[in-house]
């Protein structure tokens, strides 16, 4: 006799273990149960309903599937009690049908958060097409709506609420989005880019309830830290919870947090039930996509028709996709789980990308990765990690942005052929080397022209630059570091050209040595040049063009076109009067205080017309340019040393108020750091800055090319117990040679990483003058002591400076653009969304 | 091309926005003409001068009068000082992402002053 087989649940994975069973042509009577009134159907796209799809196009099953392969389903009926000892599967219906095997497919339901008020009119969850029917209907009396919960559905649902016209706001109980696939800075990422889409959201809130109006319908939540939220709907997309209610009742092993558990086979703890999908739990694992269940589909149809060989052995949980618009990608161990991994990241608050690598203990495998806003590397991060490849020396490469002098073409090589460069037009790696090689291709734009590589997002024309490099240095080409199309130089050739031929501007080094008008590389890059050799005033005429709006308006400029002000405070020092000239500019100005990182007081939202008036008045009041704006000296950190602490055994404040008025203004590659602490304890955390100098009982010790930001690298020990002279003395000799040597943007930490011969070749060139440039070095810095000047004090002297700072030309009204909206009793520009809600409520 | 400029209503006309001196080689300014924020650039020593608009599309801020002035192959450009991506002076297209393109306006210079037409 036939047996028979009971499926309850027709979803994504029960149909498609449906179909694995009617395609193997076994033997068996098939009967299943579908709690919901239609057939399974795509749940990944759901979305696609807000967009227009119907019920059919998103259906799963092929017309008349059922009926010709003879499988009996009982649509609409939920499976409510299974009898394992007499082997029945009772309805809601009452139907009641015995089973010799039984495959529970029941996936899993969305958690609503236990929150009064949860049940009110107006709340939906997002999982089914019923879901979905019930969220449209009620959204068309809707002005906003909030999706509980910022993960990945939470998202797509809030797409949905904004494709039905309403203002969307998100509410995360984790202070990050998609908490699952990403990290912390990731999420934020993430959160620039969809505010900037217009939706609401609020990261790190704990709803406590959900009140209604005067008719009993959501009306606003009420948060833990006492905010509100005006919506008129809300849907829960808090998680999913795996539906295993009929399993529990009839005794099934469940897991702690719920799963039905399942062995290789996909076996449950009963050899005669089955479990497949999103309900069931490998290895204490919960598979929440569906390729991962229709694994198990196949896994368990096999099992059901003979075949022991195929086995359930968890699954890679990797996605990639576009919310929003926006590229996310998470894959393999993407928060270095493994035992002994390291974590390479770089967050480009910029470009509004994150990046991050997990590594194996040695730097040698890649273990997984995140990557916001910009995934075209995913899909050469994804071979290397499943291909078990070897990592170049700096795994880092593959996630930085291009920049020249930086190659990495190291990792290039090592990528196979069939690797895929370009994923907007599908180009590998060996169509690429077989072009440059056949067509004689000699530089990126006749690469790109083609191969199509890089024509599409762009986000690969870094690896086509390297892959372009690698070939034509196998080819025996010549490759160049030009640092852009105006110079075919290094930053450090410049630099020796512009000492060694006296030049002092632009325009006679660009005549001499260059060809064209210069660029936004070349022209910051030699203005800063000019300045470490020279020390002219930035904003004197001729370097004025060349500098960066930063540099330019000597303030930082914010996202709005507004800038921030940045007094020096030396060693972090300020007297109560001078804190009160802060307070009283900021109050006058309506300027925005945060005091930064690095032990001063920023004021934000400056208007480049006022400016000067602000600095007029910090000038009077003997305050200086910080120079935060410049690839400069930022801060000397200190601590409150012996004068004060009972650790202390010198005065470090002293100290850093001396280094920090030796190097203030001093024009550097990048921006540079210091710290100086009064003891071992080092309070001033100075070993994570490109100098730092910490008190011993004997004297000072100096730390060279430590970093903080992106990639925390600690400093190492230069020399140790020297006296101040001394050790002015090496700092001297250090910078100057950083500032020698380094390429455009590179911090210490990374130029000392490239030196050869590390820390002991420096030691050489510093204490033992290997080079025999001590000399010189140190009368370059004595130069640029002696001519210091403050660049905002000089600027207010001449009236000439003064007339830039405007934003017309031909009138004295300030950007009209600019506009505050008030937060924690401060002011701060508007985001897009608020700006156009606020013309709104104008109209 | 042309017909959308011939169904647009606007009557333009030159309009003097500062002597030319007031823009130093190789920067810009912003004008404010019939209340458009107008970003004008002074390329080289001489008379060249462009218009384009001043929003950054990318920043939705009005900042490009305020970016680095240079060239691509001999294209005059501006960079954004905000994100630093390159537009061309000549025609308002982004260099580096081909769909965008900003409005640009016909500038000169007459007896020492700039005028824009917009
Ligand atoms: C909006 C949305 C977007 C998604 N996007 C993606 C994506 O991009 N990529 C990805 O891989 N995954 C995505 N998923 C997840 C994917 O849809 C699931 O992994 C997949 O549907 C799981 O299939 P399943 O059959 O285990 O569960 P389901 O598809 O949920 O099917 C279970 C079915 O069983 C029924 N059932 C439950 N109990 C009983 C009972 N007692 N009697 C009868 N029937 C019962 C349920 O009503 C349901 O129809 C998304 C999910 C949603 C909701
Ligand atoms: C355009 C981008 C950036 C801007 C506008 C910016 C701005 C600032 C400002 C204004 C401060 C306060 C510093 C001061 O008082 O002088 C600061 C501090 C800091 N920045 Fe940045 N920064 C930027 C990029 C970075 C990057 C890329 C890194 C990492 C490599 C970084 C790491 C830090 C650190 C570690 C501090 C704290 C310093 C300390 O405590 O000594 N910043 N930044
Ligand atoms: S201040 Fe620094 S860390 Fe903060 S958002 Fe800006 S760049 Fe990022
Ligand atoms: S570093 Fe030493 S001296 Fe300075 S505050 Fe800490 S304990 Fe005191």
């Amino acid at each position: 006799m036939t047996k028979r087989l009971v499926t309850i649940g027709n979803g994504m994975v029960g149909h498609r273990f449906l179909e694995q069973m009617a395609a193997k042509g076994a033997d068996w009577e098939l009967i299943c149960f579908c709690e919901e009134p239609r057939v399974a159907y795509d749940r990944v796209n759901l979305s696609g309903y807000f967009a227009g799809k119907t019920a059919a196009d998103l259906s799963l099953v092929a017309p008349d599937f059922y009926k010709d392969n003879n499988i009996q389903v009982h649509v609409g009926d939920k499976a409510v009690r299974i009898d394992r000892a007499n082997k029945t599967v009772t309805s809601a219906k009452g139907v009641t049908i015995s089973y010799d095997k039984l495959v529970l497919a029941t996936g899993s339901y969305p958690f609503v958060p236990p929150i009064k008020g949860n049940d009110l009119p107006g709340t939906f969850v997002y999982r089914t097409i019923c879901d979905l029917e019930a969220t449209e209907a009620y959204a068309k009396d809707c002005k906003v709506g909030v999706v509980v919960g910022g993960g990945l559905l939470g998202l797509e649902c809030a797409n949905a609420l904004q494709n039905l016209g309403l203002k969307t706001h998100v509410v995360e109980f984790m202070p990050r989005l998609m908490p699952v696939q990403v990290d912390d800075a990731g999420g934020a990422t993430l959160r620039q880019k969809i505010e900037d889409l217009g939706i609401g959201i609020h990261t790190g809130k704990s709803t406590t309830e959900i009140v209604a109006d005067e008719h009993g319908r959501v009306h606003k939540m009420q948060f833990a830290d006492g905010t509100e939220l005006l919506t008129d709907t809300i849907v829960f997309s808090a998680g999913i919870r795996p539906q295993d209610e009929l399993a529990r009742q009839c005794g099934l092993k469940i897991g702690d947090r719920g799963g039905i558990a399942i062995d290789d086979n996909c076996q449950t703890s009963d050899p005669d039930v089955y479990a497949i999908g999103e309900c069931a739990l490998y290895n204490n694992q919960i598979f929440g996509l569906v390729a991962p269940g229709y694994r198990m589909a196949e896994v368990a149809a096999d099992r059901l028709c003979g075949n022991e060989t195929n086995n359930f052995t968890g699954a890679d949980m990797s996605t990639k996709l576009k919310l929003l618009g926006i590229d996310v990608a998470s894959f393999g161990d993407a928060f270095g789980k493994t035992a002994g991994s390291k974590v390479i990241a770089i967050d480009d608050a910029i470009a509004g990308t994150y990046k991050k690598l997990v590594v194996n203990e040695d730097g040698t495998r890649l273990l997984g990765g995140i990557l916001v806003g910009d995934a075209t590397v995913y899909g050469t991060l994804l071979q290397l990690m499943q291909n078990q490849m070897a990592l170049p020396p700096h795994p880092e490469d593959l996630i930085l942005p291009h920049r020249s002098g930086v190659s990495m073409a190291m990792g290039v090589e090592q990528l196979p052929d069939t690797a895929q460069i370009c994923s907007c037009n599908n180009v590998t790696k060996g169509q690429i080397c077989t072009a440059i090689q056949e067509q004689e291709l000699r530089d990126i734009g006749s690469v790109k022209s083609c191969t199509n590589a890089g024509m599409g997002c762009g986000g690969c024309v870094p690896l086509v630059t390297d892959l372009l490099k690698a070939e034509l240095k196998k080819a025996g080409i010549a490759v160049n570091n030009n640092i852009c199309e105006h110079f075919a130089f290094s930053r450090q050739e410049l630099y020796s050209l512009v000492r060694s031929q006296d030049i002092h501007s632009f325009q006679q080094l660009l005549d001499r040595h260059g060809t064209g008008r210069g660029c936004e590389i070349c022209k910051p890059l030699v203005g800063s040049i000019l300045a470490s050799a020279w020390n002219d005033q930035i904003l004197d005429a001729p370097h004025v063009s060349l500098q960066d709006t930063n540099d330019a308006f000597l303030a930082n400029i914010q996202r709005d076109g507004t800038y921030s002000v940045i007094p020096r405070i030396p060693g972090g020092e300020i007297t109560p009067d001078k804190l009160i000239v802060l307070g009283q500019v900021a109050k006058d100005f309506g300027l925005y205080t945060k005091i930064t990182g690095a032990q001063r007081i920023d004021l934000l939202g400056a208007r480049v017309d006022q400016l000067p008036l602000i600095w007029q008045q910090l000038v009077a009041a003997g305050f200086e340019s910080g120079h935060a704006y410049g690839k400069a000296l930022r801060t000397v950190k200190s601590c409150v040393g012996s004068t004060w602490c009972r650790f202390g055994v010198q005065d470090s404040v002293s100290l850093a108020i001396e280094v920090e008025l030796r190097y203030r203004g001093l024009r550097a590659p990048h921006k540079f750091k210091s710290a100086v602490s009064g003891c071992t304890r080092e309070c001033a955390e100075a070993q994570s800055k490109d100098f730092g100098i910490i008190a011993t009982e004997k004297g000072w010790n100096l730390y060279v090319c430590g970093n903080g930001g992106m990639k925390p690298q600690h400093a190492q020990l230069l020399a140790a117990d020297l006296d101040k002279e001394t050790l002015i003395r090496y700092v001297d000799r250090f910078l100057m040679f950083y500032i020698r040597t380094a390429n455009r943007l590179e911090r210490t930490a990374t130029w000392f990483n490239k030196l050869e011969g590390g820390i002991e070749y420096l030691q050489a060139v510093i204490i033992n003058d290997s080079l025999g440039i001590a000399e010189e070095l140190e009368a370059e810095m004595a130069h640029q002591v002696a001519t210091y000047a403050c660049e905002w004090n000089a600027t207010l002297q001449d009236p000439a400076k003064l007339q830039r700072f405007q934003h017309f030309v031909n009138t004295d009204a300030p950007d009209p653009n600019i506009v505050v909206i008030e937060e924690r009793g401060q002011n701060r520009p508007v985001f897009e969304h608020e700006r156009q809600l606020s013309e709104l409520q104008l109209k | 091309m042309s017909q959308t400029e011939s169904i647009q209503p606007i009557t333009k006309q030159w309009t003097t926005i500062c002597p030319l001196d007031r823009i130093l080689p190789n920067t810009g300014v912003c004008a404010l003409v019939n209340d458009r924020q107008i970003a004008v650039f002074r390329v080289g020593e001489e008379e060249d001068v462009y218009a384009i608009e001043n929003l950054d599309p990318f920043s939705k801020a009005y900042v490009l009068s305020r970016g680095i002035v240079g060239d691509h192959n001999g294209i005059p450009k501006v960079a954004s000082p905000i994100y630093k991506q390159n537009f061309s002076l000549l025609t308002g297209e982004c260099l580096d992402d081909l769909t965008i393109k900003l409005q640009t306006f016909a500038a000169q210079v007459v007896d020492g002053q700039v005028q824009v037409h917009g």
